[in-house]
């Protein structure tokens, strides 16, 4: 946590020498306090302040990266505990378990399966993130194989789960290129753990079932030099797991409590398929940095990455759709022409509505700064100027006959205006989305 | 080592709304369900209290559902033109309140009648115990003319009844307030209007132990993000001692989710979505207990096994 003028002005050496360009020591620090100087303009500055300084400048949640070049997660860094009050910065990776007893077809198979799991939502690709190799089989070299094959045939980051410390490193000597995260890490096997980390510059994880002992480890594998670590607490019961993270977000935000200053990462403690996915999802939104899941299949993980998607959307900006003309369904010369904003959840909801109608048309999303009907219509950034320039900048006219445009229920008060600017005759459609299929579908026909 | 104290006590709590009312009570319901109470960041119980578990209301409409994929439609498929009977299934599904959704009675839809209404409402009562939440459909002219009627007609049942809008809430509040049912206040995820709609409530004498407010939904994928901080927002804010916004949120689950593409798609269109027969339920179930986290009250469901992984997943957490 941020140190207050004050705190900051008892470890400077309060001569008032001047040589920062500041008039005393006291105005100096209040600067620092509001990052608006920096400690390097004081000559004079003992070692012991500037590590103090240093520490208390540090995030309060520590910036863990696993894996390397595209598909590298980053997880941690975060300052909020609730999105409205900032965002949340580093999207929650989504990691699917792979066991190396299975036999080589069953194995390759479902390798092949998570390296496939992406979809495209809102115009933006989303897929998982990592593998979590599990050593189910206890055995050193079948897991070190079994790392091979992995490293070798995905795109995704990698996490190697096992208790044991010498399965462990047979399987990281093999990929440590790829920057694995050291999963299997306890009060008992911490020391060989971490030194394998250390050796080959791998984030590892921490295991324990309190967060006091959680806290001890942190400081134990921070002392042996291992900085990239990452916090698991373990437990049976989803309600305590959630609540653990809860408290390690708290402690790191509110408190700067420095051992709990880490990303976390969760399985799932509920294996049952369907609870699996909804407890990865209150997971993604209450503060893991990483979900290890063994769900696989579509209907599990793509509402996974979508509330993960959603929920680390920035809250402050609004968001967009390309502003164009976007075509639903076999659309022809005669199909029914609609426009709405290019706010995208306007935009989505209109065009769920379309498709739902199974009528073909042509949504015309006029760009409004990602703006509401209403809203863009009480800034001025929805009037029959816009409206008739994304017209003419579309060339809807080379695409239909008729010259009908549907325009929003809430706007039916530019009907007039639109008519006479663009020549086209309006049709006031519903005020809410959900009345357009009954709209195309009576009042078009 | 001993961890910093986290523990975050909350100046305020969220009003308790009792729905139902039995026979001692007035009514004639087998038990109330009561909602709200909570003083505390959702399932943080080292803080204060959770309140009572959130409660989940199964929807049955007037008129059969147009747009319901037969994953979904198969549950019901017997029951879509009667609605008693549907109620009665919705109980052996376990929900907690029958929510009855006046589509029909929309001038765009059936127009169906102020006593052909109220003898649908009197039916379902007939048919089953549990709460019963009233909705009408959104259309102001519609909603004045009949929810009146079927709030006469259900007095002393104490139903959670709505919605009321900054536009329109004067009739309803009045006949809510004098049959002596709960109201749900609506805004359009906008945290300053559902205080202002609270306030005007208020202001027409309707008690604040009544209210639930309803900030419309946004399903997984379509919104479910403003919805969540809007939530969030109001609940923080409860908890802080606003009392304008110190009331139990209901949100429509069921409904939302089963728009999405995701739950309507069939297999030949997307078949890189996996099966369909599970896509929806689990679409709506997360779009549940995701927004659980955010703060919510009452959830309105339609899939049954949906309603089954939330139910575990609240017991879960509790
Ligand atoms: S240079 Fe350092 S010692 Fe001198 S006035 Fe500035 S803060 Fe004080």
């Amino acid at each position: 946590m941020a140190l207050t003028g004050l705190e900051i002005f008892k470890l400077l050496p309060k001569t008032n020498c001047k040589k920062c360009g500041r008039a005393t020591c006291l105005a100096f620090a209040m600067q620092l306090a509001q990052k608006k100087a920096e400690l390097k303009d004081c000559p004079d500055v003992s070692d012991e302040a500037k590590s103090i300084l240093g520490e208390a400048s540090a995030p309060p949640i520590k910036l863990v990266s696993v894996g390397v070049g595209d598909k590298q997660v980053k997880i941690g860094e975060e300052n909020v505990l609730f999105r409205h009050d900032e965002k949340f910065y580093n999207p929650t990776g989504v990691a699917i378990t792979l066991s190396d007893d299975l036999d080589d077809d069953a194995f390759n198979e479902r390798l092949n399966k998570i390296n496939n799991l992406k979809f495209t939502r809102v115009g933006t690709e989303i897929e998982v993130d990592l593998i979590a190799l599990l050593n189910k089989s206890g055995d050193a070299s079948k897991f070190a194989d079994r790392a091979k094959q992995v490293s070798e045939n995905t795109h995704l980051s990698l996490i190697l789960e096992s208790k044991s410390a010498d399965n462990m490193k047979a399987a990281v000597e093999i990929c440590s290129d790829k920057r694995p995260l050291i999963y299997g890490a306890n009060t008992e096997n911490w020391e060989a753990m971490a030194s394998i980390a250390k050796d080959k510059s791998c984030p590892m994880t921490i295991s324990a079932s309190t967060l006091e002992e959680l806290a001890d480890l942190s400081e134990k594998v921070k002392g042996v030099g291992v900085a990239d670590i990452v916090l698991n607490l373990v437990s049976e019961s989803t309600k305590e797991i959630l609540q653990g993270l809860t408290k390690i977000r708290r402690a790191a935000l509110k408190k700067a409590f420095r051992q709990l200053g880490y990303p976390a990462l969760t399985y799932m403690p509920d294996c049952e398929p369907a609870q699996e996915v909804v407890s990865a999802g209150i997971f993604i939104a209450k503060y893991a940095g990483i979900v290890v899941v063994n769900a696989c299949e579509p209907w599990q993980i793509m509402p996974l990455l979508t509330i993960r998607q959603n929920i680390f959307t920035d809250p402050q900006k609004p968001v967009q759709v390309e502003p164009k003309l976007y075509e639903v369904g076999q659309v022809n010369e005669n199909s029914p022409v609609l426009f709405t904003t290019n706010f995208s959840l306007t935009y989505y909801t209109v065009e769920g509505e379309v498709e739902a109608s199974r009528v073909p048309a042509y949504i015309l999303a006029v760009g409004t700064d990602g703006t509401s009907v209403l809203t863009a219509y009480s800034g001025d950034k929805l009037n029959e100027d816009v409206i008739a320039k994304a017209m003419a900048d579309t060339k809807i006219e080379e695409k239909v006959k008729h010259r009908k445009i549907i325009i929003p229920g809430l706007v039916a008060i530019l009907s007039a205006k639109i008519q006479e600017k663009t020549k086209w005759e309006t049709l006031v459609g519903p005020k809410e989305a959900s009345g357009l299929p009954t709209f195309l579908k009576n009042t078009w026909n | 080592m001993e961890i910093a104290n986290i523990v975050d006590k909350c100046p305020g709590t969220v009003k308790e709304v009792i729905i139902g009312a039995t026979k001692d009570e007035g009514g004639t319901r087998g038990k109330s369900i009561t909602v709200g109470g909570s003083n505390c960041i959702p399932f943080m119980d080292f803080d204060g209290s959770p309140g009572h578990k959130p409660a989940i209301a199964m929807d049955v409409y007037d008129i059969p559902p147009e747009e319901w994929p037969e994953p979904l439609m198969k549950h019901y498929a017997d029951v879509v033109d009667n609605p008693a009977n549907w109620a009665k299934k919705c109980v052996e599904f376990g929900a907690d309140l029958i929510c009855l959704k006046l589509d029909g009675i929309h001038p765009d839809k059936k127009n169906i009648s102020a006593s052909e209404t109220v003898s649908t409402v009197k039916s379902i009562l007939e048919a089953v115990d549990i709460p019963l939440i009233i909705w009408g459909c959104e259309n102001d002219e519609r909603d004045n003319e009949i929810l009146p009627k079927v709030s006469e007609a259900t007095k002393g049942e104490r139903c959670l009844i709505g919605s009321v809008t900054q536009d329109n809430y004067k009739t309803i509040t009045a006949v809510c307030l004098a049959d002596g049912h709960n109201l749900i206040t609506q805004a359009p995820v906008d945290i300053n209007i559902g205080k202002q709609i609270n306030i005007l409530v208020a202001d027409l004498g309707f008690p604040t132990d009544r209210i639930v407010m309803f900030q419309t939904t946004g399903a997984l994928g379509y919104g479910i993000e403003y919805c969540y901080s809007i939530h969030e927002r109001a609940r923080i804010a409860a908890l802080s001692g606003d009392r304008q916004m110190s009331f139990p949120i209901i949100c429509d689950v069921g409904h939302e989710a089963w728009r999405s593409k995701e739950s309507k798609a069939r297999d030949d269109e997307v078949p890189q979505w996996g099966s369909f027969a599970d896509r929806g339920k689990m679409w709506e179930a997360i779009t549940a207990t995701t927004l659980m986290q955010s703060g919510v009250d009452i959830i309105r469901m339609n899939h049954p096994e949906a309603v089954s992984i939330v139910k575990k997943h609240i017991e879960n957490l509790t």
